[in-house]
C-alpha cells in the first residue's frame, strides 16, 4: 500500500485528524505491547496454581515436604494417581458425579423449558404468582433450605440415595428464568399461525418453540452441569457412605480425614476433580462465555 | 398476548354469547394445559424449594432440634427468642462482621480487577484474546475443594506466596493461621475465583458501547483516561450494577472458602453467617440455624432490592 492511496482518506471532507485512521480504542504499538505484557503476566499468575498443582501431583511425599515451592518434580512418580485408582474407589466417585450431573442437566432442560413455555406464551390463572415465586427463589441462599431439606429427606428415608442427590436440583429457578426470558422473544404470530393450522400446545412446544431454543438450552445445560459437578454442601450432607460420594465430597473428606497429610495424594485428587471440567471448558469455551454473558445481559 | 388473538374476539350480534362461552371454555382449557406444562416444575419446586423455605421460616420461631425429626410432638413455639438469642450471641455478631468485611472489601476489589481485565481485553488487541479470556475464566469452572488443596500450599508459611513476597523484601505472614491475615487470604482467593465471570459480563457491556461516542470524545480532545471516566463508565453503569448484584448475592453467602481452608478459624476470624448456620445445623440446633439463615436471607433480599432500584432508576 502506498501513501498516495492512503492520503485522500485521511484528508476527507470533515477534516478528520489523521490519527483517526486507526480505530479508536486501539493504542499505538508501544502501549499495545505494554498491555500484552501486563495481560501475559496476569494470566500466568492466574493459571499458576493449576500448573503447580499438576507438576506437584507427580512429586513424592518426601519431596513435597522438603521443598514445598519447587516447580518440577525431581523424580516424577505415578504413585499418587495409582493410589486413587487402586486403593480408593475413584471410578465410583467419578461415576456418581457424572450420573448426578447428567440427570440434573436433563431434568433442567426438559422441565425448565416446559414451564418457561407456559410462562412466556400461555395465559393461565396464577401465572404472575408463579413467576414472582421463581424470582424470589433466585436469591434464596442455600443455607435457608439446607436444614428443612435434610429433615424432609430423612423423613422420607432418602438420605444416602441417588434421588436425594438429584431431586432437589432437578429444576432450578435460574433455568426457568432463562428459558422464559428467551421464549418471550419468540414472535407470537409464529405460534398463532401454528395454532390456526390446528396444532395443539404440545406440538407447538415440541416442533416450533424447542427447535428455536438452542442457545438458551446450551446455556442452561452448561450452567447446570457446572453447578452440579462442583456442588459441595448438599452432597456432603446427603451422601453418607463412600459408594454415594461425588468427587468433591470424596476429596474434601480425604483432605480432612486420616489422609489429610498425604499431600501428593490430595494434589493428584485435585487434578482428577479439576481436569475433566477444565478440558470440557477449553473445548466448549465459546459456549461457556456466551452463557455467562447471556445470564448477565438476560 | 395470545388471549387477544383468539378468533372469538371479532364476532358480534347473535353469535356473540355462544362465542364468548366458547372462548371462555377455550381459555379454561388453555389454563389447564399451561398448568400441565408447569406441573413437573411446580411439584419439584413446591417440595424441594417452597416447602423448605416456608418451614425454615416457621422453624425459626420454634425450639426444633435434631431430636425432633422423627417425633415432633415436643416442639414448642418460642416466638422471636431464637432471633433474640442470636443477636446476643457474640459468635453470631462476629459472623456478621466477618461477612460484612468480606462483602465490603471483596466486591469492590473483584469489580475493579474484572473491569481492568475487561478494558485491557477490549483495548484493540486481537491476537490471543481468546487465550486470555479462557485463562482468566478457568478458575470459575473449578471445584473449590480442589482449589483449596492447592491454595493451602500457596498460602502456607513457607509457601509460594511468601517466597515471592520475600523476593521483594516483604516478610509475609502465616496467612491461614493469622487472625489478621486469614480474611485477606480468603478475599484474594475469592477475587481470583470470581473475576472471570464479571470480566465476561463487563466485556459484553464494553462491546455494546458504540464506537462513535468514543470517537466523538477523541475528536473533542479527550484523552484516554477522561474518555474512560466520563463516557465509558457512565455508559457501563447498568452492567456494573448488575455485576454488583450478582456478586453480592454470592458473596453474602460466603461459606465454601473458609469451610475448606480454615474451618472458620483461627479464633472465628473467618466464621461467616453461612458457616455459623452450618455449624448450628451440625450441632442439631435446627431452629437456631433456621433463624440465622433467615437473617442472611433478609440481608440478601434487601441489598438486591436496593441495587435493583438503583439499576432501574437510570434506565
Amino acid at each position: 500500500m502506498t501513501i498516495s492511496e492512503d492520503t485522500p482518506l485521511a484528508l476527507e471532507p470533515g477534516g478528520r485528524p489523521v490519527a483517526s485512521t486507526r480505530p479508536v480504542g486501539r493504542h499505538p504499538s508501544g502501549t499495545r505491547w505494554l498491555i500484552y505484557l501486563a495481560l501475559v503476566i496476569a494470566v500466568v499468575i492466574t493459571l499458576f496454581p493449576f500448573f503447580w498443582m499438576m507438576t506437584s501431583s507427580f512429586k513424592t511425599q518426601g519431596e513435597i515436604l522438603r521443598n514445598p515451592t519447587g516447580l518440577f518434580p525431581q523424580d516424577p512418580t505415578w504413585e499418587n494417581y495409582a493410589t486413587w485408582f487402586t486403593q480408593l474407589d475413584i471410578q465410583k466417585f467419578f461415576f456418581n458425579s457424572v450420573l448426578v450431573a447428567v440427570v440434573t442437566v436433563l431434568g433442567n432442560l426438559v422441565f425448565c423449558s416446559m414451564v418457561g413455555y407456559a410462562l412466556a406464551k400461555m395465559d393461565f390463572p396464577g401465572k404472575r404468582l408463579l413467576f414472582v415465586l421463581v424470582l424470589i427463589c433466585l436469591m434464596t441462599p442455600g443455607v435457608v433450605t439446607l436444614v428443612p431439606l435434610f429433615v424432609l429427606v430423612s423423613k422420607i428415608g432418602l438420605v444416602n440415595t441417588y434421588p436425594a442427590l438429584i431431586l432437589p436440583f432437578l429444576t432450578t429457578p435460574l433455568g426457568v428464568f432463562l428459558m422464559r426470558q428467551f421464549m418471550m422473544g419468540i414472535p407470537d404470530p409464529l405460534i398463532e399461525a401454528a395454532r390456526i393450522d390446528g396444532a395443539g400446545d404440545f406440538r407447538i412446544f415440541a416442533r416450533i418453540v424447542i427447535p428455536l431454543c438452542g442457545p438458551p438450552l446450551a446455556t442452561l445445560g452448561i450452567l447446570t452441569f457446572l453447578a452440579s459437578w462442583n456442588n459441595f454442601l448438599w452432597p456432603l450432607v446427603a451422601a453418607q457412605s463412600e459408594d454415594k460420594y461425588t468427587l468433591p465430597v470424596a476429596l474434601a473428606l480425604y483432605t480432612t480425614g486420616q489422609d489429610a497429610t498425604d499431600y501428593g495424594l490430595l494434589l493428584a485428587g485435585s487434578v482428577l476433580v479439576v481436569g475433566p471440567i477444565v478440558l470440557l471448558f477449553v473445548c466448549l469455551q465459546r459456549f461457556f462465555t456466551q452463557s455467562i454473558a447471556a445470564t448477565g445481559v438476560k | 398476548m395470545s388471549s387477544t388473538t383468539t378468533p372469538a374476539s371479532a364476532v358480534n350480534g347473535a353469535g356473540r354469547v355462544v362465542r364468548t362461552k366458547a372462548s371462555r371454555a377455550r381459555r379454561r382449557r388453555q389454563g389447564i394445559i399451561a398448568w400441565l406444562f408447569a406441573l413437573p416444575f411446580v411439584l419439584g419446586f413446591a417440595v424441594f424449594m417452597l416447602f423448605p423455605i416456608v418451614s425454615s421460616f416457621v422453624m425459626s420461631f420454634t425450639d426444633f432440634t435434631s431430636r425432633d425429626v422423627q417425633n415432633s410432638f415436643a416442639v414448642a413455639f418460642v416466638g422471636v427468642s431464637q432471633y433474640a438469642d442470636l443477636f446476643s450471641d457474640p459468635r453470631f455478631i462476629k459472623s456478621m462482621t466477618v461477612t460484612a468485611y468480606f462483602v465490603v472489601v471483596g466486591i469492590p476489589l473483584t469489580m475493579v480487577v474484572a473491569l481492568i481485565l475487561a478494558v485491557a481485553l477490549n483495548s484493540g488487541i486481537e491476537k490471543f484474546r481468546t487465550v486470555f479470556r479462557v485463562g482468566f475464566y478457568t478458575p470459575v469452572v473449578t471445584s473449590i475443594v480442589a482449589i483449596a488443596v492447592v491454595w493451602k500450599f500457596i498460602l502456607q508459611d513457607n509457601g509460594l506466596l511468601n517466597t515471592v513476597l520475600g523476593w521483594v523484601g516483604i516478610d509475609g505472614p502465616n496467612w491461614l493461621n493469622s487472625t489478621t491475615w486469614a480474611m485477606p487470604a480468603m478475599i484474594i482467593m475469592a477475587v481470583w475465583r470470581n473475576m472471570g465471570t464479571l470480566m465476561i459480563i463487563f466485556l459484553a457491556g464494553l462491546q455494546a458501547i458504540p464506537q462513535e461516542v468514543k470517537e466523538a470524545a477523541a475528536i473533542d480532545g479527550a484523552n484516554a483516561w477522561t474518555s474512560f471516566r466520563r463516557i465509558t463508565l457512565p455508559l457501563l453503569r447498568p452492567t456494573l450494577l448488575l455485576g454488583a448484584v450478582l456478586l453480592s448475592v454470592g458473596y453474602l453467602q460466603f461459606f465454601e472458602e473458609p469451610f475448606v481452608m480454615t474451618k472458620g478459624g483461627p479464633l472465628d476470624s473467618t466464621l461467616s453467617i453461612s458457616y455459623y448456620t452450618f455449624n448450628q445445623f451440625g450441632f442439631g440446633k435446627y431452629a437456631t440455624a433456621s433463624a440465622a439463615s433467615y437473617i442472611l436471607f433478609v440481608a440478601i433480599a434487601l441489598l438486591s432490592l436496593v441495587q435493583f432500584r438503583a439499576l432501574r432508576s437510570k434506565d
